[in-house]
């Protein structure tokens, strides 16, 4: 790093012209130099030591100019710097230290047989490579089509084209050539999330969010080439795209996945698009009558301050009464709107219930303490769930979600075993129409359609138990459980003034997982275990006494102790469950081998965990049932069925043709 | 005299935006230092924006994943006896080299930074994995440690385009 000293010499002598020829010097001086001569050389010399400082600093931007930075040399922040690291992202350092700290662990190392078996049975996933988003998922002539963001040519994130799989029952499936190609300038950076809407002579128009050659997003459209075709192969894009750009005051960056339409009461088709404006997560509207050209409207459908940018947004009806989908157009009195949409900051989905208006496209939340993005706000699931997409399915009269399920392990066991993502198995999405303040969602009844052998069971579990559940195989499994606390437990519970009211201070994420023993929990399955409970995977209820004496029940999962291995993430899942009066605790658990989804009280809230034991695989994966409470029994009846494969195909006509006679 | 002053009043000006746009962003990263460090020594730090500072560290870290390729590889003759640890420790920095790297400079230009954050973090996950595999006894320390600090940094950056 060179001194500003030995600078000095070189800026003077550049300077010299100004003090030695008088003819180049400022006009002024001339005039004012002799009646102030010393004001003059103040000036000058306060110029030179300027201009020293600037060179200078030149200078040192050069000498440092190298490769061999010494990153070794400072390991400690200064005071002034903090990380603004708003929002929870699983795979994080801090995790990870904590583990390979631990100098006692064996040195690990993911073998193929490990990786293998992660691969699911019955979800929906492609034969390799990367999976996101959900897209344009619906209905036609006898098919439900899926299709999905995908990279074709790695096992992480890039070169994203839209894959597509048909099936009769959303279970079994085909893969199907790719719909669409990033081959437009339009949609030369990637062939983005979108949304399928059905117009009236049933014609289906598709719109998507291209990148453009200069990643600008914008939104496209594109139709099926032959209606004929209940596969729908083949789609072509509008010759007039994009027919949508960001709009003023939008960045280029911030214009993403376009919703279904809805008819407006004007008669026209009404989407919505997530953005953001500064901090605040936005939802733009545009009116349209032909998917070409689109009026944009001054009012936005909602925002919310503090949610950043708002992904793959999703705006449907649901009958406050009947528990039944309904079509994205139908509105009424005895209907409510949900407003959903994807937290770019924190990778949760949210949800909020509200009101809609059509008169200027604009929506209000039931209770805006818990509006759409806010941390406290609704969840589809409170696990690893992002990018949903619901669907209404005019063949059963339900809307169906999907939900992209991601991996929480490293990039080095996607890239060594292929493949990276699943979708979560489709759920239907009703309003609880017993609560009126939370969707209900449940596995779609065709995956009943798998279940092949079950056992029922009945116990009574004593405090501190855990029981093997003799199943046979058990990385597919489907089962279903009510549960009970025995009354003398709750009432002795409820009736010790002295009992600490903890319910306001537990959640499933922060009170240490399912070996932190309460009074009345907690309790329920362990699934993937291994028999010696080394590696396990506990799915369970907590019931803890709340400050009004009242009950507050939480649903957990806690994958903290899922693997022995020491590069995935582990975290404990879960949020309270609203258990009514006279109800009984139910859960529902699909295990899948690397993926767990658990349902709680029929729905109400939904937990998906990602899971890689090491040892607790194939044969040695073993199904116990548990009672950690301190002092409460309770009472487990269930049942557990083996979960068949659903057998997914790579394309081929003849595949086609074997699905097309289920 | 006037454009003596003129010429001042720019030096200045000069001096304090060229440095401010790095260091206000390095404030916000978990070592102030080491990100100014880093970014001063790139020619394009003084005139990036926010997803241009991310684009030079990501390119740091492809930098340093090379470089402990290199030292894995001159390890296998000189330390034999850690074979299986450096097979390891090569896969983990192929992996940021080829996965990681790539998906965090198409996700970061294409402003989808979610999926550059995932990748700038997988670099240190995979770097620690490498380290802990030597139960104590690693001859990669330095270089482990210096890629968990780099993947820090640009996490933080990235989460800034969020």
């Amino acid at each position: 790093m060179a001194s500003s000293d030995a600078l000095l010499p070189i800026s003077a002598r550049e300077e010299d012209p100004l003090l030695s020829d008088g003819s180049r010097s400022d006009p002024n001086a001339e005039t004012h130099g002799r009646r102030r001569p010393v004001k003059g050389l103040l000036a000058v010399t306060f110029g030179l030591f300027f201009i020293a400082f600037y060179v200078a600093l030149i200078a040192t931007h050069d000498g440092s100019r190298s490769n061999d930075v010494k990153f070794e040399s400072d390991g400690t922040a200064t005071t002034a710097s903090r990380a603004r690291l708003a929002g929870v992202s699983e795979k994080s350092n801090d995790q990870l230290w904590k583990l390979s700290g631990d100098r006692n662990t064996v040195a690990f190392s993911w073998n193929n047989s490990m990786l293998s078996w992660q691969r699911t049975g019955f979800h929906f996933q492609p034969g390799q490579n990367w999976m996101n988003d959900p897209n344009g998922p619906l209905f036609y002539k006898g098919w439900y089509h899926f299709f999905y963001q995908y990279n074709p040519n790695a096992a992480v994130w890039g070169d994203i084209v839209w894959g597509h799989a048909v099936s009769k029952d959303l279970i079994h499936w085909v893969h199907l050539p790719l719909a669409m190609v990033a081959d437009q300038w339009y949609d030369a950076n990637g062939v983005w999330t979108g949304s399928a809407t059905f117009l009236e002579d049933g014609s289906i128009v598709m719109l998507y969010t291209g990148s453009t050659d200069k990643s600008v997003q914008v939104q496209n459209l594109a139709y099926p080439e032959d209606l004929n075709d209940p596969l729908l192969l083949k789609w072509v894009k509008f010759s007039g795209n994009p027919v949508l750009v960001p709009p003023p005051g939008i960045l280029p960056k911030d214009f993403r996945d376009p919703t279904t339409a809805w008819k407006t009461s004007a008669g026209k088709w009404r989407i919505t698009i997530g953005s953001k404006i500064n901090r605040t997560g936005i939802s733009l509207v545009y009116d349209t009558t032909d998917f070409k050209t689109y009026e944009k409207l001054d009012t936005l459908l909602h925002k919310v301050p503090n949610t950043g940018m708002w992904e793959c947004v999703d705006f449907y009806p649901v009958s406050k009464t009947l528990v039944k989908g309904l079509d994205t157009s139908v509105n009424g009195p005895d209907v409510k709107h949900i407003v959903k949409a994807s937290m770019d900051d924190t990778r949760i989905d949210h949800y909020a219930i509200g009101t809609y208006f059509d008169s200027n496209g604009t929506w209000i939340p039931d209770d805006p303490t818990i509006d759409v993005g806010i941390s406290t706000s609704l969840r589809y699931d409170y696990g690893k769930f992002y990018a949903s997409k619901t669907f209404y399915d005019q063949n059963k009269g339900r809307r169906i979600l999907w939900g992209w399920i991601g991996e929480s392990d490293s990039e080095s066991a996607d890239v060594q075993k292929g493949w990276s993502s699943l979708q979560g198995i489709p759920r239907t999405v009703v309003l609880d129409t017993k609560t009126g303040k939370n969707l209900v969602q449940w596995p779609v009844d065709e995956v009943k359609s798998l279940r092949l052998s079950s056992k029922k069971f009945d116990m009574e579990v004593g405090p501190g138990s855990f029981v093997n559940i003799d199943v046979g195989s058990a990385a597919q499994l489907d089962i279903e459980a009510e549960f009970e606390i025995k009354k003398e437990s709750l009432d002795k519970i409820l009736g010790d003034a002295s009992a600490a009211a903890e319910a306001e201070e537990f959640s499933c994420q922060k009170s240490g997982g399912s070996t932190v023993r309460g009074a009345l929990g907690p309790f329920g399955f362990s699934v993937l275990a291994h028999e010696s409970l080394s590696e396990q995977t506990p799915v369970y209820f907590y019931v803890a006494k709340g400050k009004d004496s009242k009950l507050k029940t939480f649903f957990c999962t806690d994958s903290s102790r899922s693997s022995f291995a020491n590069d995935v993430v582990k975290p404990v899942y879960g949020s309270s469950v609203p258990v009514l009066e006279g109800e009984k605790l139910t859960m529902r658990i699909l295990v899948d081998h690397s993926i767990v989804e658990a349902f709680g009280q029929g729905g109400r809230t939904c937990t998906t965990s990602r899971v890689y034991p090491t040892k607790a695989i194939y044969g040695a994966a073993k199904l116990f049932l548990f009672n950690n409470a301190i002092d409460a029994t309770i009472t487990a009846s269930f049942n557990v069925w083996q979960m068949n494969s659903a057998f997914i195909h790579p394309y081929s006509e003849e595949a086609v043709r074997a699905l097309s006679r289920t | 005299m006037k454009m003596v002053v003129v010429m001042m009043i720019m030096m200045v000006m000069a001096m304090v935006s060229e440095a401010s746009m790095i260091e206000q962003t390095c404030k916000e990263t978990p070592d102030f230092n080491l990100c100014v460090s880093l970014l001063d020594s790139d020619p394009r730090g003084s005139s990036a924006d926010t997803s241009g500072l991310a684009l030079i560290l990501v390119d740091k870290i492809k930098g340093l994943a090379t470089k402990t390729l290199k030292e894995i590889n001159t390890l296998y003759k000189k330390r034999p006896e850690l074979k299986q640890a450096l097979d390891e420790c090569s896969r983990r920095y192929n992996t940021i080299l080829k996965a990681d790297v790539p998906e965090a400079i198409e996700a970061i230009s294409k402003g989808v930074p979610k999926f550059g954050e995932d990748g700038v973090i997988d670099a240190g996950v995979e770097a620690a994995v490498c380290e802990g595999d030597f139960k104590g006894k690693s001859p990669l320390t330095s270089l482990t440690k210096s890629m968990q600090k780099v993947s820090n940094v640009a996490r933080a950056i990235v989460r800034m385009l969020l």
